[in-house]
């Protein structure tokens, strides 16, 4: 059958539409404050006229830099510890056997079910009575713990709509369950993973309040230090290190973009 | 293991660093509250290597000093968290007044009621909390609560409120002429109701009242005197007003927590900040007044003669509070509560 | 037809490999989650402490204060509906969010998942990149766009549509919009990879069938998305209830939802035992939540 009609049979009317409005709407307030960054004045929403200042200001300001520099590093490790952990436990709990299953499911999701300043104040209170001292180690700890639901759900979500043919398949040609899962399942699970590390990427990113509670003296990320500043009142400084880290998300971005085109073959 | 490793790296990059030969000194402070050339000049002096890691309220400093998680060697809680601090013993008595630049201590600021004698503190910057109200549309030299508990047409719907339990509750009893940490049921419940029919004319309860006021969105806020001073850089028509019926002020105090691991450099540190050459340094960054006598000499002129830093003859005495009993704070939350539910 | 259930389960040899598997996430969350956990539990019977913290004496005041309170003048004990309203509050607003989220988000996804296979990539990072921006100075910037002289109203009344700006922001629709943009990518990531692997043969036969679009995205399509409905949901929903910058900056602080109310008894209202307690709350029904949007989804797999 003809290419053309089955792009037509695809086509829902309006999802295009719908789509790209969904980008316009996200992007809308990204845009004023990239733009705000080059305020020449000290308010953001008051324009006086372009200027780099406060991008000279960050990169004058060692402390910013560390304190995102410390959150990119956190952010990537503890997500793709909680998605490596959550993997298994997806595998482990997909289409929950009975009882245990429904239990494991609980505990899997109950970090996203208490309120963050209770996590928070929770874990101070448990760290100090259990004798660890704070420091990163404790942040990185709260932070897998964490993302280790926002992982899980969507691989075990992509786990479940998948078809249950192949493993069958290559088990009926003596592939190992290993194997089957290696060189079968896994690669199928990548739009999960990627989806669950994503999610759980950005989440340890934007923490604040369990982070500032279970920090140690030295620890700083990006978060604390913004909250941290908005008591003196909100510059373009702000504006400035947001831009930044949405140039180095994109360059990033752009990297593995070019890194994945070489040896694609779906 | 890999992660071992890494989580070795990541430890060691924040203990490393260029070996100094007198140590760390750990600051938990607000952010952007210390003066990078006062960082560094300290460093050079004494060859301390400074931290420093930021909080967003005193709220989040006492529950991890409470919680007892050490390794900070200063910190800067406002005069009020101090009695509490102090009561908690939750600070090391440094005998601040026996250091060798406590003699540059303004009189006002010694024998403060939060710190008789001055044995655990020094004075970093103080302000107050006043109403900003833009002159374009408050037109004449009113100075009283009045202008924002029964606002005239054209500032209904523009009030800003600060989002702080304290502050607004203390607002409501001074217009109502009631004393402050007030226990009285009669009096809260009169304090409820005038919020109450106030917040039909407020926009909003928000403490970065800077933005609000620049961008025209309110016409009359509470706000901080460092605040409104920023706003009036962007909009000329801001006024600081220092109400009639009274206000609250403030001190941010440099202290040293119970158990500090760099006890000699805090104390370094503290009468290093007391001298009046740094203490202006503080106020030209931050833009708020130091408790310093001497360094008007050091202080950039725009700034010394501002209106937010120098309330004029005619305005009242500041009111520095002391935190109110666990009754009048439960009493408070519930008002606010009744308020916002 | 849907996809059947992997059944990787039947592969795996129970035991070791199974235990190996799940233990890692099983017991770094009961280790660091479950202990601080109990201990809030403990602390919802305690008195609270004079400045914070509490002291190590049993009561139920904490509970009874969800209900009661004693009245201001004559020390009654009456009930209270201020608590009541607040968690209601919370709950419909975190209901309408992921509602509206989930109308965007099944649309976008499927679209995202018919494009081809570098531009799926690009537009999946297109939807997390403003995500590298923390959540407070989004939610500061999605302020000032719907704000009075915001961009929105500026550009509607200079093209005259509107005579009076639109009021966008410091009310129950900014908080909604706030949810729906903190929580979006919560959404369509998970529809996203759910939907990516069909089988687009089925929605041709659907068609050959003489099925209107209509019947074929609502029993072809959204069946098969359903796993990443359920996580989706659970994912903004959960959330969105303990949501507290949202109503604060886009709300103008006017309203208390339950994340705000939970979050100032650890801080200026120094009543760590009442936070606590409405934790214990917030969590039974979030936990009620989860358990019966499990439920539906194991029944609708067995029954496949």
């Amino acid at each position: 059958m003809s290419t053309a009609r089955m792009r037509d049979l695809r086509v829902f009317p309006g999802f295009g539409l719908l789509s790209v409005g969904c980008v316009v709407f996200l992007y809308a307030p990204i845009v004023v404050l990239a733009i705000y960054s080059f305020n020449d004045g000290r308010s953001v929403t008051r324009w006086a006229g372009f200027s780099f200042r406060w991008y000279q200001t960050v990169f004058a300001n060692q402390n910013i830099q560390t304190a995102a520099l410390n959150s990119v590093v956190i952010a990537v490790i503890a997500a793709t510890v909680a998605s490596v952990f959550a993997l298994g436990a997806a595998i482990a709990t997909v289409n929950g056997k009975k009882g245990g299953g429904e239990g494991a499911y609980v505990v899997l999701t109950f970090p996203l079910m208490v309120p963050e300043i209770v996590t928070a104040v929770a874990s101070l209170v448990f760290f100090v009575a259990v004798g660890i001292s704070l420091g990163f180690a404790t942040i990185l700890i709260a932070h897998i713990v964490f993302c280790i639901p926002f992982a899980y759900l969507p691989i075990k979500a992509r786990l479940e709509s998948m078809d249950a043919t192949l493993p069958s398949a290559a088990a009926d040609l003596y592939a190992s369950p290993a194997n089957a899962f290696l060189r079968i399942t896994l690669p199928l699970l990548v739009p999960g993973l990627v989806s669950g590390w994503l999610l759980a990427f950005i989440i340890s990113l934007d923490d604040f309040i369990i982070t500032a509670l279970v920090a140690g003296p030295g620890a700083t990320t990006l978060p604390l230090h913004i909250y941290g500043m908005l008591r003196l009142g909100m510059t373009p400084e702000v504006n400035a290190i947001s831009t930044l880290m949405l140039a180095a998300s994109t360059v990033l971005v752009l990297i593995s973009g070019l890194l994945g085109q070489a040896g694609r073959k779906h | 293991m890999k992660k071992a490793a890494v989580m070795t790296a990541l430890f060691a990059s924040t203990v490393a660093g260029p070996a100094s030969a007198a140590g760390d000194l750990f600051i938990y402070t607000w952010g952007e509250y210390t003066p990078p050339e006062m960082v560094e000049k300290f460093e050079k002096t004494y060859g301390v290597k400074v931290h420093i890691d930021t909080y967003d309220s005193m709220e989040t400093m006492l529950a991890k000093l409470k919680s007892g998680a050490g390794g900070y060697d200063i910190i800067v809680p406002g005069h009020d968290t101090m009695t509490i601090l102090i009561g908690e013993k939750l600070l090391e008595p440094i005998n601040v007044a026996a250091m060798p630049n406590y003699q540059h201590v303004d009189e006002m600021w010694r024998d403060v009621f939060w710190d008789k004698g001055r044995l655990y503190s020094a004075p970093w910057a103080w302000g107050s909390t006043g109403l900003a109200v833009d002159r374009d549309i408050v037109k004449g030299d009113d100075t009283s609560l009045k202008i924002l508990f029964e606002p005239d047409d054209a500032v209904k719907g523009k009030i800003n409120m600060l989002r702080d339990v304290n502050d607004v509750i203390n607002m409501a009893l001074r217009y109502l002429g009631k004393p402050r940490c007030n226990d009285n049921p009669e009096d809260l419940k009169a304090v409820l109701d005038l919020l109450s029919t106030q917040k039909q004319f407020v926009k909003s309860y928000n403490s970065e009242t800077k933005e609000l006021l620049v961008s025209g969105e309110a016409a009359v806020s509470m706000s901080w005197n460092g605040y409104a001073m920023r706003a009036r850089d962007e909009r000329p028509s801001i006024e600081y007003i220092y109400p009639k019926e009274g206000y609250t002020g403030w001190m941010d105090n440099v202290a040293v927590p119970k158990g500090a691991p760099d006890l000699e450099n805090a104390k370094l540190w503290i009468n290093f900040i007391m001298d009046p050459e740094n203490a202006a340094m503080i106020t030209n960054y931050a833009r708020y007044a130091n408790g310093i006598k001497g360094s008007e000499a050091f202080v950039d002129k725009a700034l010394a003669g501002a209106p937010e830093l120098s309330p004029p003859e005619s305005a009242p005495v500041p009111e520095f509070l002391t935190a109110c009993t666990p009754a009048v704070t439960k009493l408070y939350d519930r008002v606010w509560t009744k308020l916002l539910r | 037809m849907s996809a059947r259930p992997l059944a990787l389960s039947s592969r795996i040899p129970s035991g070791l490999a199974h235990a190996g598997l799940l233990w890692p996430s099983l017991g770094i969350i009961l280790a660091f989650m479950i202990a601080p956990i109990a201990i809030m539990l403990t602390y919802s019977f305690l008195v609270p402490g004079a400045y914070g913290g509490v002291e190590w004496t049993f009561t139920t005041a904490a509970y009874e204060q969800i209900l009661f309170e004693r009245d201001f003048l004559d020390d009654s004990l009456t009930f209270t509906p201020d608590y009541l309203i607040i968690v209601a509050r919370s709950l419909t607003q975190a209901t309408v969010a992921t509602l509206l989220c989930l109308v965007i988000s099944v649309p976008t996804a499927y679209y995202i998942a018919t494009r081809s296979d570098r531009a799926k990539n690009i537009w999946l990072f297109l939807i997390t990149i403003p995500y590298w921006v923390n959540l407070l100075i989004r939610t500061i910037a999605l302020l000032f766009v719907l704000r009075d002289d915001g961009p929105i109203n500026s550009a509607l009344l200079d093209l005259g549509v509107i005579g009076q700006p639109l009021a966008l922001s410091y009310n129950g629709f900014a908080i909604s919009l706030g949810l729906i943009y903190s929580f979006l990518p919560f959404m369509v990531l998970p529809l996203y990879s759910a939907f990516e692997r069909f089988d687009f043969r089925l929605l041709e036969a659907a068609y050959d069938l003489y099925a209107s679009r209509k019947v074929a995205f609502f029993r072809i399509v959204l069946p098969v998305m359903r796993p990443g409905l359920i996580a989706g949901s659970l994912l903004v929903f959960i959330p969105s209830v303990g949501s507290y910058l949202a109503p604060d900056i886009l709300g103008g602080g006017k309203t208390l939802m339950i994340g705000n109310l939970i979050g100032t008894q650890f801080q200026a209202a120094r009543n760590w035992p009442f936070g606590a307690a409405l934790s214990m709350i917030l969590l039974t029904i979030t936990l009620i939540v989860l358990l019966w949007l499990a439920r539906r989804a194991a029944q609708q797999q067995r029954s496949n």
